[in-house]
């Protein structure tokens, strides 16, 4: 009983980090085709811009409540800023190359990022447990959980039904489902495709950075997160169907599962457990659950 | 009839030139010459895929496979022959590169990029949580024998650097024939359009599961010589930043020729040398900005400026 309580709030949880995590990368190859490497250097990014500055706040000795506002504002900040940077200053003149070449120029990207995080923040680790201490934790049946990783699944259940309205219930989000439909036949009805393209990387950028900075509080914050979010990100995605929003909802879920119960009833294989989902669901829907349907060339 | 082309004969030409090296030049650059002629064949496996179009972002897989089987079959099975590893590593790599094939095979463009990174980061899980293998440290090797034989001090070195470049020059020259050969034709036929290499009655799965299988077998090798020379593994070479700097040598040699990837490596490890000690923390910076720069203005990389020059100087000798 306990444990299958465990594994039901373990698997809520890490599906809700993974759901933060891969929603802005699937959000960017939907749109523009690009499969965006350097969203691991844009969770690094938000993971220590949002650890610094709460570091820098706790200092102060005010009162933590305030931190759960710089989280997502730190992440905000950085996430646009350096998205706007590395979309007008350089992926806009790369745009109609193959999809693959793409890859190459986000990693080239990502190389960048790393070193800059680097740069700025230095190679020590942060660690700012102070937002997800002073929660505490509540009992479900018996199990201590922390209240943090509450705030956590309800942020990723906000931007899963954020996006959902956004892209579904509204003029600007119907133009964008256009917009990923035909890009040229769009364009040729009068919409701004090149701002949607913007609009839609820096989005995605802000919400790798927040993905980064909402899991602050709960590691240490060293260098080489991001080349490993990445994978994760991608398997996550990838089992959804790329492009998918909803598919990385379930991507998300079927993943922090499979790794809580590993976690839970077989910890050997937890490792893995994520690539074993994806070679299970790769093996019967090649291209993810919730694939785009795709024309041949001739 | 000539049996080997101009790029052969070049190759079979640096041998000589390698052993004079192995005593002219001062030992720390010897190892590096070394060290890159293992990782030039992992890059020449990522150069021969990226000639179908196909990007390996996990080509660190088998170059760990075959250090850790270097390793592995001396410090389990106390074997240190150089000929048994290498036929083990074969072996396995082939076997592991067969079964994945069947899955990867099916795959192009992004998708084969990333599950092929998916694939070695299972084996990077692996052995990081592997503590017989000391986990994320790794393990040393002893010194390799050759068919009973072991040397001890600087013979031993000076024979595996003369069997590091033997070997590396074998698998050029045969890749290069590979690449000449029908699946080579085939798989430049698959980069411009698959549909119609299906049409015309060649199968782009099984030349690509080849091909797959091939870049395998050299990555493997390359991993056995780079462990030798080491004398040392970790699973950071199944690391997918590891396969990562292969794509980048190649994006900056080009694919034009074997000799790309080989002289690409050997620049690139001289280069991280001065750049680490000058500025350890920019590395990845300095990568990143010449791998967008050799995108945007050359798109053929390195090999092409070299090309271009041997034309240019071509079409003048007549005319003079």
């Amino acid at each position: 009983m306990i444990t299958t309580v465990a594994i039901i709030l373990d698997g809520f949880g890490f599906a809700a980090w993974l759901f933060l995590s891969s929603v802005g990368l699937t959000l960017i190859y939907g749109v523009m085709r690009i499969l965006n490497i350097s969203h691991g250097g844009f969770y690094a990014l938000g993971a220590y811009s949002a650890a610094w500055a709460v570091g820098l706040y706790t200092q102060t000795g005010n009162t933590i409540a305030l931190t759960y506002l710089i989280i997502p504002l730190a992440a905000i900040i950085v996430g646009t800023l350096t998205g706007l940077l590395v979309e007008r200053g350089l992926l806009r003149f790369m745009y109609g190359h193959e999809e693959v070449l793409m890859v190459l120029v986000t990693y080239a990207v990502f190389l960048i990022l790393e070193d800059a995080t680097k740069l700025i923040w230095g190679t020590e680790s942060y660690v700012a447990y102070q937002p997800a201490y002073w929660l505490g934790t509540i009992d479900v049946a018996g199990i201590p959980y922390t209240i943090y990783k509450f705030l956590i699944i309800g942020t990723a259940l906000a931007v899963g039904a954020g996006l959902y309205w956004g892209l579904n219930r509204t003029r600007a989000g119907k133009l964008l489902l256009v917009v990923i439909h035909d890009r040229e036949v769009s364009a040729a009805l009068g919409i701004n495709v090149t701002l949607f393209f913007t609009v839609t990387f820096v989005i995605g950028t802000t919400l790798g950075a927040l993905g980064g900075a909402l899991t602050a509080p709960e590691i240490s914050v060293v260098p080489g997160i991001g080349a490993e979010v990445i994978v994760m990100a991608f398997a996550v995605i990838v089992i959804g169907g790329m492009g998918s929003v909803g598919g990385a909802m379930i991507g998300a879920v079927i993943v922090g599962f499979a790794r809580a119960l590993s976690v839970h009833l077989y910890p050997p294989i937890e490792m893995f457990s994520i690539y074993l989902v994806m070679a299970m669901v790769l093996a019967i829907k090649p291209y993810g659950l919730f694939a785009l349907a795709e024309g041949r060339k001739i | 009839m000539k049996f080997f082309d101009k790029t052969e004969w070049s190759l079979l030409y640096a041998l000589p030139v390698l052993i004079i090296l192995l005593f002219v030049l001062p030992t720390w650059l010897v190892n590096y010459v070394q060290v890159s002629m293992g990782m030039g064949l992992v890059a020449l496996a990522v150069m021969i895929q990226m000639r179908a179009g196909l990007v390996s972002f996990g080509q660190g897989l088998y170059f760990c496979i075959g250090g850790y089987t270097a390793g592995m079959a001396s410090k389990f099975w106390n074997i240190s022959d150089i000929f048994v590893i290498f036929a083990i590593a074969i072996v396995a790599t082939l076997v592991v590169a067969g079964v994945l094939g069947f899955l990867l095979r099916r795959y192009r463009e992004i998708f084969f990029a990333m599950l092929t990174l998916a694939v070695s980061m299972i084996l990077f899980a692996l052995l990081s949580s592997s503590h017989e293998l000391g986990s994320t440290d790794g393990f040393n090797l002893p010194q390799a024998s050759y068919l009973g034989w072991r040397p001890e001090g600087e013979t031993a070195g000076a024979t595996l650097f003369i069997l590091t470049a033997i070997l590396t020059l074998a698998c050029a020259i045969l890749i290069n024939r590979f690449l000449r050969g029908p699946i080579g034709k085939i798989i430049e036929a698959i980069r411009e359009n698959e549909l119609r290499v299906e049409y015309l009655g060649a199968s782009a799965h099984v030349s690509v599961h080849i091909l797959y299988m091939v870049a395998a077998v050299i990555s493997a090798i390359g991993g056995v010589l780079w462990a030798m020379a080491l004398g040392h593994v970790t699973p950071e070479m199944a690391n997918w930043t590891t396969s990562g700097q292969f794509v980048f040598i190649v994006i900056l040699a080009g694919t034009g020729n074997v000799f790309a990837p080989l002289i690409g490596t050997l620049i690139l490890e001289v280069l991280r040398v001065y750049a680490v000690e000058i500025s350890p923390n920019t590395w990845q910076m300095i990568l990143g900005t010449v791998m967008l720069l050799t995108i945007v203005f050359l798109p053929k990389g390195l090999w092409s400026l070299f090309e271009g020059f041997v034309k240019r100087l071509s079409s003048k000798e007549p005319a003079a």
